[in-house]
């Protein structure tokens, strides 16, 4: 079925921003300016925990040019989580009341007629703290004896998960070899190049106007809305383009909140933007963990069960780790078939910065641990990582049992693609190896802890005379080309041309509530709902084109290109604008208005749909330095049917980057508490020299619960290339590297335990 | 320090403005002109989100003072599009999708237009034009579109309208 004559689906069509992001004039939060704008600055707290006994904020309000000063005690001092539904897990006061439990946390907010008063104010804030003993590492913190972090919580434990299907121990039984192993999983940070930032405006009329980046514009009108005491609908959230998000940007954070609070108070607009170390300091991180790992295995390969147990460094608060230890513990299990498969999670309080989603969702680390040991466990067995691979993979058709049923899989032909390439390669010289890794992701959540009573996805597309199309979406494009793809999915279903659509996004005024770009969700669900929306007014203009032509009912009407005409027949039709035209006066003048909308039901516990990859990494390895060059990323990908073709290879070379820089380059150390390198010149980046080739091949397959055939692409490729790089070093030198990231350090480390084990035998 | 007045041409027009002698060029570019194609993106120097051209040389305006450029020729992003039409280097970013958030496409694409001026004719080896752009951290798309891109300007498969 994805062999389809489509006109514009698949097809190289420019993204519709591309313009306006080429010539400079697209314009974001931190380029908006509004009449009357002041400009806030953040006070953060230098402690990683400590009781705010006082703030004294009078001489910073004495300062010539300064309008307001705001801590706590102006809020209404309402704790606030984005899982709504869970009162215990909505644990972050912005501005907090009574402690500070994190190095650059808030803990005041200044609004001046310019960012240097405002920044100057902030050194005549006078906090006085008392200083409380800290804990920064969650097998600290969860002892008994670790200082408590959020009163009542014990032993720091902030979530609990627990997977389980089959017998686990009985599976265990069965096998012939099992292996456990520890992996320590870092952080990375989102490090989008636009920095969090965020204009609010308050007016008389008690509505409150925030221009922002965001992930979902509809998450930030309920959560400002819920921490302020307005409601939903008097918050307006306006995404103008948004310079990244990556999983960081769908919490509510501190440039939005206190604009919105220092707004509130002066009627006037306020802009916040943080700068690149406030960003790297108090804006969140993926989730560093420890993984517990136990995998049973029989002789022929055949995987018999796994039993892991994590700990994750949570951070100061839940945000959205609540669900990234949920995804990790599930991932973990893909894409194989377990007889019995176990996962407890803890998620742990620290007095550091909070963890969250990152691109990935707690699966790259998750593969980063099943990954190696599938591969240590085939070397210790003498059997064959793809053919254990093939045998125990995901199919078309599985359950896995009580979470999700698998429709399309394409995980054998990725297999098999890359085990062809790495056989391609042939023998590689001494200290160069080839890992790979395979692995599955989501195509959006089904859960809803957000608590959101609206349809995950809507859409309303209204045609007007001309046959111009107003496409109206709650979708969120930070970059990933969402707005394009949903413009592909409307120009083929109403069979337009793609100049015909115009995408209205990122503003809760104008558009349908949507759950926005998390979770590789909006492909899949808001393409449904753009596609019933259209296929909504198709309907209603064919019924006048039936009117219109006379002809027989039983025959096909379509319109393709622009064309009405039966299907049979091609050539007999009418144009499209001179339908839309006829259609409307038939319809008293009114526009056609098509509707359309989607929320998952009867798919399991976790997503829709799955997509399926198989990657292979090209490394070479100095053993003196221990530097690691790669060569080559290669990916054999099934994401379903191809919407935009341009935007999924820009998707899959962008995961490959920024999951390279989780490998090997990005980490973030902390000292007492204090991250050590907040900044672009230690924190490291891929660049575009040491950037290897990608190629990419796909595999074709239909998924039926997808518009069009279509699932998830873009996010699940950051989930293979950690694992596949420790692979490749495992396969050139011989060593496990059991922590991120695979450091020049490390290696050497690795190497020289190696060499002493060796001395030993 | 007394404010002064400068006097500098961006994207071919004279401008004179009133600044404190601190002002950095990127200052100038967004808050006095008005030009907010150029982006900020970091306080290090190190991103490359603010790069303009002046007098032709690739400069990340974060690093100079803007009265370091009087009487210079300063161009911007959004000095490349002459009366509508498009420059070779935005037809190529267009055709390979060299952008995605858009954040730090303004400065790779003048990074990369600077480039592609100081090779005059001479074609680069792949290894250069990577290292054009080593300064441009670009977040989104893994950089492989942008090196195609500005490979195909380097062959003249696009040409000045």
């Amino acid at each position: 079925m994805s062999h389809k004559n489509f006109s514009v689906i698949n097809t190289p069509v420019h993204n519709i921003d591309g313009i306006a992001k080429v010539t400079g004039r697209a314009t974001y939060a931190f380029d908006v300016t509004l009449p009357g704008m002041l400009y806030g600055k953040i006070l953060r707290s230098p402690h990683p925990h400590a009781k705010i006994i006082n703030i004294d904020t009078s001489k910073a309000l004495e300062f010539p040019g300064v309008r307001a000063v705001v801590t706590g005690k102006d809020t209404l001092g309402i704790k606030q989580g984005i899982w709504r539904r869970y009162e215990e897990l909505c644990d972050e006061q912005i501005l907090p009341l009574e402690k500070v439990r994190y190095i650059g946390e808030p803990v005041a907010a200044v609004a001046a007629v310019t960012e240097e008063i405002a920044e100057m104010a902030l050194d005549l804030i006078d906090v006085e703290y008392e200083v409380l003993p800290a804990v920064y590492e969650p097998m600290e913190a969860i002892k008994k004896e670790a200082p408590t972090i959020h009163e009542g919580v014990e032993r720091n434990i902030n979530v609990t998960r627990h997977i389980e299907w089959g017998d686990v121990d009985d599976a265990f039984e069965d096998a012939d070899y099992i292996r456990e192993d520890w992996f320590k999983c870092s952080g990375q940070h989102h490090m989008c190049m636009e920095t969090r930032g965020a204009v609010s405006s308050f007016t008389p009329e008690g509505k409150l106007t925030v221009y922002t980046g965001t992930q979902s514009a509809y998450y930030h009108q309920g959560l400002l809305a819920g921490v302020l005491g307005l409601r939903e609908g008097d918050v307006r959230i306006i995404a103008p383009y948004t310079g990244g998000g990556f999983g960081g940007k769908f919490e509510l954070d501190a440039a939005q909140f206190c604009s919105a609070v220092l707004s509130m108070k002066l009627n006037k607009p306020v802009k916040i933007v943080f700068t690149r170390e406030e960003d790297f300091i108090a804006s969140k991180r993926r989730t560093p963990m420890f993984y517990y790992v136990r995998t049973g295995i029989k002789k022929d390969g055949t995987f018999c069960a796994r039993e892991s147990r994590m700990f994750s460094n949570g951070g100061a608060y839940t945000g959205m780790g609540a669900t990234a230890l949920y995804l990790t513990g599930f991932f973990h299990s893909f894409p194989y078939k377990w007889r019995g498969y176990r996962y407890d999670g803890y998620r742990v309080y620290t007095n550091t910065m909070p963890s969250t989603s990152m691109r990935g969702f707690g699966a790259p680390q998750a593969m980063f641990c099943s990954e190696q040991q599938i591969d240590w466990i085939c070397a210790d067995m003498g059997l064959d990582p793809f053919e254990v691979r093939r045998k125990n993979g995901h199919t078309e058709g599985y359950e896995v049992p009580g979470q999700a049923f698998i429709a399309s899989c394409g995980l054998e032909q990725c297999i098999n693609e890359i085990e062809k390439w790495v056989k391609d390669k042939g023998k590689l010289p001494a200290n160069r190896g080839i890992g790979i890794s395979s692995c599955g992701f989501m195509s959006g959540g089904i859960f809803n802890w957000f608590d959101s009573p609206y349809s995950f996805s809507s859409a309303v597309i209204t045609i007007n005379v001309d046959g111009t199309v107003e496409l109206h979406v709650g979708c969120q494009d930070i970059g990933q080309g969402s707005n394009t793809t949903m413009a592909i999915i409307a120009a083929e279903t109403l069979g337009v041309k793609m100049e015909d659509i115009k995408v209205h996004s990122g503003d809760t005024d104008h558009c349908p509530a949507d759950l926005g770009a998390w979770g590789s969700r909006q492909t899949l669900m808001t393409g449904n709902a753009v596609k019933m929306a259209c296929e909504d007014a198709k309907k209603q203009l064919l019924e006048f084109a039936y009117a219109e032509m006379g002809i027989n009912i039983v025959y096909d009407l379509d319109i393709k290109d622009r064309w009405v005409h039966i299907v049979a027949r091609p050539e007999r039709g009418m144009k499209y604008e001179e339908l839309v035209k006829k259609a409307l006066r038939g319809k008293d003048g009114q526009r056609i208005v098509g509707r359309g909308y989607y929320t998952p039901h009867r798919k399991g516990m976790i997503s829709p749909a799955y997509s399926y990859m198989m990657q292979a990494v090209d490394a070479e390895i100095d053993p003196e330095t221990g530097k690691i060059t790669v060569h080559e990323v290669m990916t054999a990908h099934d994401c379903g049917q191809p919407i935009n073709t341009l935007g999924l290879i820009g998707q899959l070379e962008g995961a490959a980057s920024m999951a390279l820089g989780y490998a090997y380059l990005e980490d973030m150390p902390f000292e007492d508490g204090k991250m050590m390198n907040p900044n672009l010149v230690d924190y490291k980046i891929i660049k575009a020299p040491e950037m290897p080739h990608t190629p990419i091949i796909e595999i074709d397959t239909y998924e039926p619960e997808g518009p069009y055939g279509a699932k998830e692409a873009g996010e699940g490729l950051t989930n293979p290339t950690a694992a596949a790089l420790g692979n490749a070093v495992f396969n050139a030198l011989g060593i496990k590297m059991k922590e991120l990231p695979i450091t020049p350090e490390r290696i050497r480390k690795a190497l020289k335990e190696k060499k002493e084990e060796e001395a030993k035998k | 320090m007394e404010k002064q007045v400068l006097r500098l041409k961006v994207n071919g027009e004279e401008y004179e403005i009133f600044i404190h002698p601190k002002t950095l060029l990127v200052e100038a570019i967004r808050d006095h002109l008005g030009f907010t194609g150029t982006k900020r993106g970091c306080d290090t120097v190190s991103c490359g989100a603010c790069t303009v051209n002046v007098n032709g040389m690739s400069v990340k305006s974060c690093s100079i003072l803007a009265v370091q450029c009087e009487g210079m020729e300063v161009a911007t992003v959004e000095g490349l599009e002459v009366n509508g039409k498009l420059s070779p280097m935005q037809r190529a970013f267009l055709d390979n999708g060299s952008y995605q958030c858009g954040f730090c496409t303004p400065g790779m694409l003048m990074s990369s237009t600077a480039f592609i001026d100081e090779l005059g004719g001479k074609k680069p080896s792949e290894e250069e034009i990577r290292e054009s752009i080593e300064g441009n951290i670009c977040r989104c798309t893994g950089y492989n579109s942008i090196v195609r891109a500005i490979d195909a300007v380097a062959q003249g498969k696009y040409k000045e309208e």
